[in-house]
């Protein structure tokens, strides 16, 4: 295998100017919302609002103002993290989702069968259908262009580096560095979001450079594998099976009883 | 300052970026808090309109400064390379002693050749002269034509001797800087009552926000340090723009921050080639290289006269008529002798302003009969309602652009056809439209914001019958030229001797396009009668005939048949300090820092390591560096001006800037502003207030107000109750000017699909206006509707005492396209800046209200 690829999305020099959106579909011709002529959000600058089928970039922008003019608008680029312990993966029935030679994430559209499965399996709401595809769809870390020594299409058309794109470990590295620097000229808040190989999900390979709480930028703070709580839903399945059966018993119980009284069957609340 | 440079030049953007994780203090002035602001150490807000309050204001407290006056670099650079030394003559009155205005303000002189010239009054610039030259003004560019006697002829066509019989007298000075009557005392004085406090009262901005800003410029100028200014068309599209660059300019002087790396003034011009399209200019008032246009107004009869009119004698301009003679060569070829003034006669000569306002406005007044309209909408343009009242006069208009714009469909889909107040049938304009092809389809050259001219390459023929804009008027002009091939009229001569040789050796696809290389070999000149010898540089132009160049500021950038410079693709190393001189070609002569000259102190050293650029190598006996020296290459530091000189003889070894007469950095400009020898805040057209800094003067009293009555183009007055707001128009990255790029493409359409007006959480309250509600805008020229977008990003200001709300609208919609929305145009007027006759887009006023 290849040495692990990623992203590390330094938001403190976003500018906001969304080319990683187009490059992106650009690359990977994804249609436009609406036919390019959506309502306006009214979210600040945001206006394509979410990670989906179609939109496999998204920029948000969080305004944070105690008064006029004094205050901060955060802006960040958000992508699939490609996790090293990927949910979508994991829940995946039909094996259309690989983990590649990159260490990267890639589902493919031709083995996808649109179960949606994956949707609500991913902690970051990442995937989505593509209306065109019918089937699931996310960012590949542009498996195509990589694959043949090109960069992906997002950090290409990235003006200022704020999305970079290397090896993981490298990239590590360097946004450790950038942080250091941050806390030097007195950025205090700044802290990277997905590079602990010892946290949540053992990592992520997209990765980025935050000065907010991870809910401002409407990131988990504590992302899980559906797994996760595999314990804790057997045991309530258990449980509900028990209810089931009982109810079960009741309900036949019960139409006996009204088939000797001659009366209408009405059935039980909680039949199967 | 007046740029918004993260989202309107966003891969430009790249570089601050670094040098803010490299330690640089990035600072945003501006009237809203914008991506750009997000990015930026300090943003300070201002009032549309109010810059040069606050530039006025870093000048006053940089004199004032403790640092400015012991740091001996500031007065080392300012009494050496600046006219701060220079007498001004005792004729001259400033502002302060005029409340508001200069000496020489009269009425404008209408000489009924042209109508559209627009200007509210006019300055006689007689007595703002430098001492002891105000009696005859011309000096300073050269001598009245009649005094030029003929058999003034040597073998440089005579230019020579004319330049050297009209030398001006060397300027008078104070290097102690402390005669009253020097530009540096008039400077200090004039700009005295620029306080912090009169700062806030005029542009809102708080007065420890504008402190942190003056401080943080003082500690990043002197020696080792350099502050750099970037601005863009906020400064431009004011009725006083000129002067709002030029205070920056003066400011940048002041600190020594001119012709050193990392310092400088930038320009952010528009995408891909509006620098080129103004080096090659498509303006109406320069013809190529920034010579002025021939114009009737002017002593411009002949060749001679011209050059006598426009040719200073001392300065590098002194060999204009090099620069000219070689043009002339390139427009009429063997048809141009030295005994038809090679072709003076045929070339067209102005009437006055030319430009897009009064075109179009002599336009809704049926005096113009057609017109090109190549990558440009002006349905959707300033005060949209009467550009296009001037459109549906036209008998023919040609379109050619990607899309069919607003422009070329107005005659049945614009908003006054759609209501029926106009019938498309009534409507005899012929519309044609041709597809255009879009930059990847062709060979061609790109000049960015930095002179530096860039190749680029075809990579696939172009779709149908989209052609290039060469293609266009190659073909038009070798129809127009057979067309008049016999005529014997006089007026015909011009199209008749124009050269016209373009026609690829080898064919193009798709057939028909012209040849890329031998347009840039005209622009880069050649040896007359030897095209394959071309120039290697403007040193090499004669003013005899015997050279050919379009152009004499590309000189060189193609200087043989094998050789195109603007091709080059050669980075420095990285770490290795240098200009990048391998990449691309920059003009002039590849300089990439220009007075760089200044660079070093007056000595020849650089005046720091950390700012070493270009510096006097005494044992090689010339300037040496990263960078191509921008002065004479052999003379050295200690050389004196020789007084009987022309051209750069006339300078001496520490006089960086040598396109100037007296080879200074003009603090105070003497000649060639139409309003005033120093910048001087007015409000704009439209204000909600006085004047806080000249009762006696609201706005410049020479800006362009194209009057049309009440019903076209009317003003608001000041303070007028029923428009309380300060509006600004802007840019989005999303979308690109009028939209004919961007709002037909759904990638970039579903990135900001409607229009919207960004108003403050205050105002909004007191209207009662959520986001996304619909609210209409109205101005005395019309009213619009759009969505709210209520932010904290825009808001209220203090301004002279009363709370002020600024709101703000980006102007890319229009009727075509996929996202759709009202013209923002329709709110402004046809009001200009004196100087160059641009619009007032960035500050005008408008009532808010819900729809």
């Amino acid at each position: 295998m290849a040495e692990a690829m990623g992203f590390f999305t330094d938001t403190t020099i976003c500018i906001g100017c969304k080319a990683c959106e187009v490059a992106c579909k650009s690359w990977n011709q994804l249609p436009a919302r609406d036919g390019g002529a959506p309502q306006l959000t009214g979210l600040s600058y945001d206006n394509t609002a979410k990670l989906d089928g179609i939109h496999w970039r998204h920029v948000a922008f969080i305004e944070q103002f105690d008064q006029p003019y004094d205050g901060r608008w955060l802006m960040m680029s958000d992508v699939c993290k490609h996790c090293v312990q990927a949910g979508c993966l994991e829940v995946c029935p039909t094996g259309a989702i690989i983990r590649t030679e990159f260490d990267t994430v890639v589902i493919q559209s031709d083995v996808c069968n649109g179960c949606r499965a994956c949707i609500a399996a991913c902690p970051f709401g990442v995937i989505d259908v593509n209306p065109v595809a019918g089937t699931a769809q996310k960012c590949t870390l542009c498996y195509d262009r990589i694959s043949e020594g090109l960069e992906p299409a997002c950090s290409k058309a990235c003006p200022t580096d704020s999305i970079q794109f290397g090896t993981v470990a490298e990239l590590r590295e360097r946004a450790r560095g950038r942080v250091r620097q941050l806390h030097a000229d007195g950025q205090e808040d700044a802290y990277l979001y997905g590079a602990d190989p010892d946290g949540p999900l053992g990592g992520l390979n997209a990765f980025f450079l935050l000065v907010d709480d991870p809910h401002v930028y409407g990131l988990p703070r504590e992302p899980e594998l559906p797994s996760a709580r595999l314990a804790g839903s057997s045991f309530f399945g258990a449980v509900g099976a028990a209810v089931l059966a009982i109810l079960g018993v009741v309900g036949l119980r019960k139409r006996r009883m009204d088939e000797l009284a001659s009366e209408p069957a009405v059935p039980a609340e909680g039949e199967p | 300052m007046g740029s918004n440079m993260a989202e309107c030049h966003p891969v430009a953007y790249r570089w601050p970026m670094r040098a803010k994780m490299n330690g640089a203090t990035l600072i945003h002035v501006d009237p809203r808090f914008t991506r750009t602001s997000a990015t930026c150490d300090i943003h300070a807000p201002i009032r549309a309109g109010s810059d040069i309050a606050f530039l006025g204001g870093l000048i006053n407290h940089v004199l004032a400064s403790d640092r400015w006056n012991r740091e001996p670099f500031f007065r080392e650079y300012v009494a050496t390379y600046t006219n701060a030394a220079t007498l001004i003559g005792e004729e001259f009155e400033d502002t302060e002693d005029l409340d508001g205005v200069f000496s020489g303000l009269m009425e404008y002189r209408d000489e009924g050749v042209w109508d559209y010239d627009a200007f509210l009054g006019e300055y006689d610039d007689r007595s703002w002269q430098y001492a002891g030259r105000s009696e005859s003004p011309d000096y300073s560019v050269g001598r009245p034509a009649e005094t030029i006697m003929s058999g003034e002829v040597d073998s440089d066509g005579g230019f020579e001797a004319m330049l050297r019989a009209g030398r001006p007298p060397a300027p008078m000075t104070d290097p102690t800087l402390e005669h009253p009557r020097t530009v540096f005392q008039l400077v200090k004085r004039h700009f005295s009552r620029y306080t912090p406090e009169m700062v806030e009262r005029v542009t809102g901005c708080p007065r420890e926000k504008f402190l942190a800003v003056a401080d943080a410029i003082l500690e990043n100028s002197g020696p080792d340090r350099t502050t750099a200014f970037a601005y863009a068309v906020a400064w431009t599209q004011h009725t006083n723009g000129v002067q709002t660059i030029g205070c920056c300019a003066l400011l940048q002087l002041l600190l020594g921050n001119f012709g050193r790396p990392g310092g400088g003034i930038m320009a952010l011009r528009g995408h891909a080639a509006i620098q080129g399209s103004t080096d090659v200019p498509t303006l109406y008032h320069s013809i190529h290289g920034y010579m002025s246009a021939p114009s009737v107004r002017k002593p411009h009869e002949t060749l001679r006269s011209y050059l006598a009119e426009e040719t200073p004698a001392s300065g590098y301009w002194a060999n204009k008529p090099k620069f000219l003679v070689s043009y002339l060569k390139s427009m009429y070829g063997d048809a141009a002798t030295p005994e038809n003034d090679f072709g003076w006669d045929w070339h067209p000569k102005i009437l006055g302003d030319h430009s897009h306002m009064a075109t179009f406005s002599a336009m809704a007044d049926g005096k113009v009969e057609g017109m090109f309209c190549v990558g440009q909408n002006p349905a959707t343009s300033l005060n949209a309602t009467v550009e296009r009242e001037g459109l549906r006069k036209l008998k023919w208009l040609v379109v050619k652009d990607n899309w069919l714009t607003e422009t070329a469909t107005y005659w049945y889909a614009a908003p006054e056809v759609e209501s029926g107040e106009v019938g498309a049938e009534d409507i005899e304009t012929e519309v044609f439209f041709f597809p255009s092809t879009q930059i990847a389809e062709y060979d061609g050259s790109f000049t960015n914001t930095q002179r530096m001219l860039q190749w680029h390459y075809k990579a696939k023929d172009p779709p149908g019958d989209c052609r290039t804009d060469t293609w266009f008027y190659h073909q038009l002009a070798k129809r127009l030229k057979a067309m008049y091939a016999d005529s014997l009229l006089p007026r015909d001569q011009g199209i008749r001797n124009l050269t016209w040789d373009f026609d690829p050796d080898e064919p193009i696809s798709p057939p028909g396009e012209p040849s890329a290389e031998k347009m840039l070999r005209e622009i880069n000149g050649y040896h007359t009668g030897a095209p394959d010898r071309h120039l290697t540089g403007f040193a090499e132009l004669a003013a005899d005939g015997s050279t050919t160049c379009a152009s004499w500021i590309y000189c060189g950038c193609y200087p043989s048949p094998h050789e195109n410079l603007t091709a080059n693709r050669s980075p420095d190393p990285p770490g290795v300090p240098g200009a990048h001189l391998g990449w691309g070609w920059a003009w002039p002569a590849n300089r990439r820092v220009l007075y760089n000259r200044a660079s070093a102190d007056p000595s020849g050293r650089p005046w720091s390591e950390r700012k070493r650029w270009v510096w006097w190598d005494e044992s090689e006996g010339r300037w040496v560096g990263y960078d191509v020296p921008d002065f004479a290459l052999t003379k050295a530091p200690g050389a004196a001006a020789d007084p009987g000189g022309i051209g750069l003889d006339a300078l001496s070894g520490t006089d960086p800037f040598i396109m100037m007469s007296d080879g200074k950095g003009w603090l105070y400009v003497a000649k060639g502003l139409a309003d005033g020898p120093l910048p001087t805040h007015y409000e704009p057209a439209e204000s909600p207030v006085r004047n806080p800094i000249y009762a006696g003067q609201q706005s410049s009293p020479v800006f362009k107000f194209w009057r049309r009555g009440e019903a076209d183009n009317a003003l608001a007055s000041v303070g007028d109750p029923r428009y309380p707001h300060v509006i600004t128009t802007y840019r989005l990255t999303e979308h690109y000017l009028a939209g004919a790029m961007s709002r037909w493409l759904p990638w970039l359409s579903e990135l900001q699909p409607e229009l919207f007006i960004e108003l403050g959480t205050e105002l909004a309250a007191e209207k009662g206006i959520d986001s996304l509600d619909m609210v209409r805008i109205s101005t005395p020229r019309g009213s619009i509707r759009a969505r709210a977008l209520v932010t904290d990003r825009i808001g209220a200001m203090m301004i002279d005492g009363r709370r002020i709300h600024h709101v703000g609208m980006p102007w890319h919609w229009g009727w075509m396209g996929l996202v759709r929305g009202d013209v923002v145009n329709t709110l402004t007027a046809l009001v200009g800046d004196p100087n160059v006759s641009i619009h007032e887009g960035k500050a005008f006023v408008c009532e808010v209200e819900k729809a």
